[in-house]
């Protein structure tokens, strides 16, 4: 195991985001303090309340997954992306590392960031709402869960990109869509049968709905459901990326 | 002695169906420096790439330091480090930060003595808070250098190193690329200056449409295959050569002014003395005479010439 490596890639990346800590943090901060307002206080006053809460209540642990969604993907495929379009890959394809120390360090400090910024929204969401965190072991979880999948999974589409145009339709025209679809503002007991079955193949349904479990003890589907499909997501990811190693698939020639 | 690194039937066709390596085999001994020569698109970058990992070997196997760079690339990955032909790095890294960050991705606990070390023998200590992308290109290719050298690699693969490099810095970089040889690091550089091939190479290497043509000690190469001319300026011109100098093989040159002999200098016999007697004879007078060695260039562009 070559932990030097993973350190260094690690820190190589922390790094990069503590250089854009401004943009980093206060963006997910500013659009969540405009969903509370919005969806908070200007509709929320006039939602009753679901699942026992206040609306402002109940959106956040879906606010806050759909905000680690969208940054997990977006962090970890630049991140590998980035060193493919400048072409110092160059520098890690020649290096005694292995796929998973590469995918460890990359994906691992792309997590971070996305735990780090969830915490925060966390926090900036308590300004608005009276929060209750039931479970915060399993919030911890699912935070960290949720932000390796999809770190993982941007990962994934950092190296299948091609241009920035491909690192940005998926998160744009995939990730967006099911994130709204997938519960967020809504409990999907809401829609009529038909839509909810079809929101159970939504995955990030599982993700919003274990997560909200662990904020107020009641979610859409069991949470032992949520857990088994963020880890099959996950490990479907790792399987995808092992692969795109193994074969050298656009990393190498 | 065992080579350092041992490509033996090496092809290698990329996925556009263009054979770029066909066959190809090649030892390079430990602690030499061998310069593989060729012209644009021979594959050198190619090859270089495959040994170092950044490409996908095709049939034939590749073994540095007696281990195989696919089953054990962890073991033949740290031994070596590699200074690519095109000049990509970290633009908002500092210096320091990207060299530190190199040593420890090839498995080097820090270290920040030898960074140091690395950086002032590359003329690069006092930009080393500089981000890189205040550096100029020359900066940047050594900024390369540094991160190649900052795990101590035993083998060092410069692709192209002094391209764009001014004559100075080029000598500089040489004499660096001797330091390192004279560590008992091996050198393996691909160039387009035939000059640094000869002015640096313990080997040389010619490679042409992805196949290796000649591999020769640079001296032996240059001795054999190096033709030496003998140029005899004139007192007075001359309209033609005097049919009693036709057995000597002379040329004319500039006007007359100038009788020019090819022979070979490893020869036995080359002529010389009978030369001189019979332009004596003849009653030409000399003003100056010189002596031309030919470079590895045109040792160079025969070869391929002869191929063609
Ligand atoms: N990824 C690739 N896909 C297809 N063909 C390639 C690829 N990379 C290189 N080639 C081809 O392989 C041949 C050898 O290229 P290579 O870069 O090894 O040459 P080189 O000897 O390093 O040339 P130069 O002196 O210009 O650097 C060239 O004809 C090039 O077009
Ligand atoms: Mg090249």
């Amino acid at each position: 195991m070559n932990i030097h490596a993973v350190r260094a890639i690690y820190r190589f990346e922390m790094a990069r985001t503590f250089r854009t800590i401004l943009q980093s943090i206060v963006s997910p901060v500013i659009s969540t303090a405009l969903y509370f307002v919005v969806f908070g206080a200007a509709i929320g006053s006039r939602i009753p309340e679901i699942g026992g809460v206040s609306y402002g209540a109940f959106i956040v642990p879906g606010l806050i997954m759909m905000s680690i969604l969208t940054l997990s993907i977006s962090n970890a495929s630049f991140g590998i992306y980035f060193p493919r379009f400048t072409g110092t890959i160059y520098e890690l394809l020649s290096a005694p590392v292995s796929h998973l120390e590469i995918v460890a360090a990359y994906v691992g400090a792309a997590a971070t960031k996305s735990v780090m910024i969830g915490l925060v929204i966390l926090a900036t969401a308590a300004l608005f709402v009276p929060l209750q965190i039931e479970h915060p072991l399993v919030m911890l979880l699912f935070l960290v869960l949720t932000s390796l999948s999809f770190s993982l999974f941007g990962f994934i589409i950092g190296i299948w990109a091609d241009g920035f145009e491909k690192l940005q339709i998926i998160p744009l025209l995939v990730v967006m869509p099911l994130a709204f679809l997938g519960g967020t503002f809504y409990s999907i007991e809401m829609l009529p049968p038909f839509w909810h079955v079809v929101s159970l193949f939504n995955p990030v349904v599982y993700l919003v709905s274990g997560f909200r479990w662990s904020f107020i003890g009641a979610a859409d589907v069991s949470v032992w459901t949520s857990l088994g499909m963020t880890v099959v997501f996950l490990l479907g990811c790792l399987a995808v990326t092992g692969w795109m190693f193994r074969t050298g698939y656009k990393l190498k020639n | 002695m065992q080579p350092i690194i041992s490509i033996s039937n090496l092809s290698k066709t990329y996925a556009n169906g263009f054979e770029a390596l066909k066959n190809v085999s090649l030892d390079v001994r430990k602690g030499e420096i061998f310069a593989l020569l060729g012209p644009n698109g021979a594959g050198k970058t190619t090859l270089i790439n495959i040994v170092c990992g950044l490409v996908n070997p095709g049939t034939g196997s590749v073994r540095v330091g007696g281990h195989d760079i696919v089953a054990d690339y962890r073991k033949t990955r740290s031994m070596i480090g590699l200074v690519p032909q095109e000049l990509s790095m970290d633009a908002f890294e500092t210096v320091f930060a990207t060299v530190s960050f190199s040593r420890g991705l090839f498995g080097k606990p820090s270290d920040p003595a030898h960074i140091e070390k690395v950086l002032r023998s590359l003329s690069l200590w006092d930009k080393r808070k500089d981000k890189v992308m205040t550096l100029s290109g020359g900066m940047k290719r050594r900024v390369l250098i540094a991160k190649a050298l900052a795990h101590e690699p035993e083998i060092l693969f410069l692709d192209e190193p002094t391209a764009g490099v001014d004559v100075e810095l080029r000598r500089e970089m040489w004499a660096m690329v001797r330091g390192l040889r004279d560590t008992g690091v091996t050198i393996i550089l691909t160039t387009h200056y035939i000059e640094e091939a000869q002015e640096m190479a313990d080997r040389v290497g010619i490679i042409s449409k992805g196949e290796i043509i000649l591999v020769e000690d640079k001296d032996v190469l240059m001795r054999t295959l190096g033709k030496k001319q003998l140029r005899i300026e004139l007192r007075e011109p001359l309209a033609a050569v005097p049919t009693s100098l036709t057995s000597h093989g002379l040329d004319l040159a500039e006007s007359g002014g100038m009788l020019v002999s090819t022979y070979d200098a490893s020869a036995d016999r080359t002529g010389i003395t009978a030369l001189f007697r019979d332009l004596a004879r003849e009653g030409i007078a000399i003003r100056d005479v010189e002596t031309r060695q030919s470079t590895l260039e045109e040792i160079f562009v025969g070869l391929l010439e002869e191929r063609a």
